[in-house]
């Protein structure tokens, strides 16, 4: 199926050092970026528009010359041995890109080409098929939707059956269906030994799909962490009491937790940090004893991906 | 990936796609050069034959075909090789060969092969609609053969290079109709510089076009305004300035690589 180079015990499939990009205008791009990158992951990079996210993409996929510092893939230099380290990534880029008076069918085999592979048609009906395009495979570009775009694009990045694949933004601007299937797809390339980076707006999309979380701003990493732990380190829990009277204003003795209460009044949420040793809520509870205030029900719930990034994103800022 | 020397997959794959986008506009590459042409014939080889009919012993209408097949080849070659390469940079999927473990040299010798090529078939339409109008005679085939290719491979190369530094559509016209065109109507397409006075045919002998056209007619007539030989060492500079450009112009990434 895909190339995969199985190499056990082997360093990172990308290994990225120092690497900086100055525009000629002067905008640092990038600043001093290093990353490693896990075979057979999937890498999510967040990051506000103008973050370097794109520009990261670039230069590790030959799209773009860095100022300074060093692109490794599979061990081998992107500059030096460009050869073997394009064919074995695949980019799906961010814009709907394509040659519109071409066919299906023949862009899919000239991107093939491209990648110094002859033409295989078992292999261009697997991936047409399994993107939903087989139908269409006649059909000229311009007569597709703006999803089958996407797809098409995903179908060339992978027509040379490449074991690292780029996602810029893969489903920025399609429909919830379409989201899906392209989750399910990038799963499906997971599953089959392909290491994934993915660059994408949608917050949920990387909480949903992602091993790691890489978050970058002005050019910045700013962290990199799995996904799991950076929630669980980085993500509050909210405890929420139902009480059973309505109360117009929270209890003086209450002030040090910093409750919020609903504009019903009849709820009233505790914010908790589950990195800290003492979370409050043996105290909270004490308290709530002591001052009388009863509740008929509690629930937790937890800090998504999209308020972390938010926090940490909006503190560099800051 | 093929590990062998040269990428000949994405060569074959560039230099496909792009004569597959010339059969696709056959009335635009290839039917309107020939009409082109046969306007030209009516206009000079008709019109003029009245006052000139005969170019140093030469018939008139035989004495343009070179100069006409040289104008084409010119222009064509320069016009096709300089839209391949800017049309998927105003599309945006040069990032396809941008990424592709393709090297500079492989990229130009699909797009330039493709576009010599074209201009090649258009030069041999020409010659073959010419023959129904007047008669031609070839001296040294396999001379006028070399100078086609080579011509049209130099000048595809020059239209990369305008492809590559063209930001919009006018840019991308300005160098084929503001030098190009004058300089070959200039160089002795429709006549010889020796019907000039002496301070033009001084001047012409700067026109480079000139000598091309020159030692193309020379293969067809044996006839030339400069030695044939210099023909040749002009179109070898030629391929050298604009080789040395392009190989710069992917060393630095120049308007490729942001």
């Amino acid at each position: 199926m895909f190339l995969t180079d199985n190499h056990p015990g082997m360093p990172s499939i990308i290994s990225i050092k120092s690497l900086s990009k100055t525009y000629s205008s002067g905008l640092d791009a990038l600043k001093s970026v290093t990353l490693d990158i896990e075979r057979g992951e999937i890498f999510a990079l967040l990051g506000p528009n103008g973050a370097g996210k794109t520009t990261l993409i670039n230069i590790i996929c030959g799209l773009m010359n860095s100022s300074s510092g060093t692109v490794k893939v599979n061990g081998h230099d992107v500059i030096d041995h460009y050869r073997y380290t394009r064919s074995i990534i695949g980019l799906v880029p961010q814009e709907l890109m394509t040659d519109s008076f071409e066919t299906i069918r023949s862009t899919v085999n000239f991107s093939r080409g491209l990648f110094g592979k002859k033409s295989d048609p078992g292999y261009l009906k697997k991936i047409l098929s399994d993107l939903d395009l087989w139908d269409k495979r006649n059909d000229q570009i311009m007569t597709l939707s703006g999803g089958m775009k996407r797809r098409l694009l995903v179908a060339k990045a992978l027509s040379h059956e490449p074991s690292i694949l780029f996602l810029d933004e893969p489903t920025a601007g399609v429909d919830i269906n379409l989201r899906q299937d392209m989750w399910r797809i990038v799963r499906d390339l997971q599953s089959n030994g392909v290491t994934i980076i993915l660059t994408t707006h949608y917050i949920k999309e990387a909480e949903e799909m992602a091993d790691r979380i890489g978050v970058m701003n002005s050019g910045e990493l700013v962290l990199v962490e799995d996904k799991r732990s950076l929630m669980r380190k980085l993500g509050k829990k909210y405890l929420t009491l139902q009480l059973h009277n309505r109360i117009d204003n929270i209890p003086a003795a209450l002030a040090p937790f910093r409750l919020k209460k609903s504009k019903s009044g009849i709820e009233l949420t505790y914010t908790y940090d589950t990195k800290g040793e003492q979370t409050g809520i043996y105290d909270l509870f004490s308290t709530l004893k002591q001052i009388g205030l009863k509740f008929r029900d509690l629930h937790t719930s937890q800090s998504s991906l999209e308020d972390i990034f938010v926090e940490l994103v909006g503190n560099k800022q800051s | 990936m093929t590990h062998s020397f040269i990428n000949t997959h994405a060569v074959y794959a560039i230099y496909k796609n792009e004569m597959a986008r010339t059969w696709r506009n056959i009335l635009q590459s290839i039917i309107a050069p020939v009409i082109s042409t046969c306007l030209y014939f009516v206009v000079f080889g008709a019109a003029t034959e009245f006052r000139i009919s005969e170019v140093e012993n030469i018939n008139y209408g035989a004495f343009i075909v070179p100069g006409l097949v040289m104008l084409t080849l010119l222009t064509q070659s320069v016009l096709n090789s300089s839209f391949s390469i800017y049309f998927p940079k105003f599309v945006g999927t040069i990032y396809e060969i941008l990424s592709a473990p393709i090297s500079p040299f492989e990229v130009v010798l699909g797009y330039v092969g493709a576009a010599a090529t074209k201009s090649v078939i258009i030069g041999f339409i020409i010659l073959i609609t010419s023959s129904f109008i007047v008669e031609i005679d070839i001296a040294h085939p396999f001379i006028a053969l070399f100078f086609m290719i080579f011509i049209s491979i130099i000048f595809a190369m020059l239209g990369f290079i305008i492809g590559v530094w063209a930001q919009n559509f006018e840019q991308l016209q300005v160098i084929p109709l503001l030098f190009i065109t004058p300089l070959a109507f200039l160089g002795g397409s429709f006549y010889s510089i020796n019907i000039l006075p002496p301070f033009w045919q001084t001047l012409s002998l700067f026109n480079p076009v000139l000598y091309l056209i020159s030692g193309f007619r020379w293969s067809f007539m044996e006839m030339a305004e400069v030695n044939v030989w210099l023909s040749v060492i002009t179109a070898i500079t030629f391929f050298c300035v604009f080789f040395a450009c392009i190989w710069w112009i992917f060393k630095t990434g120049y308007r490729l690589k942001h």
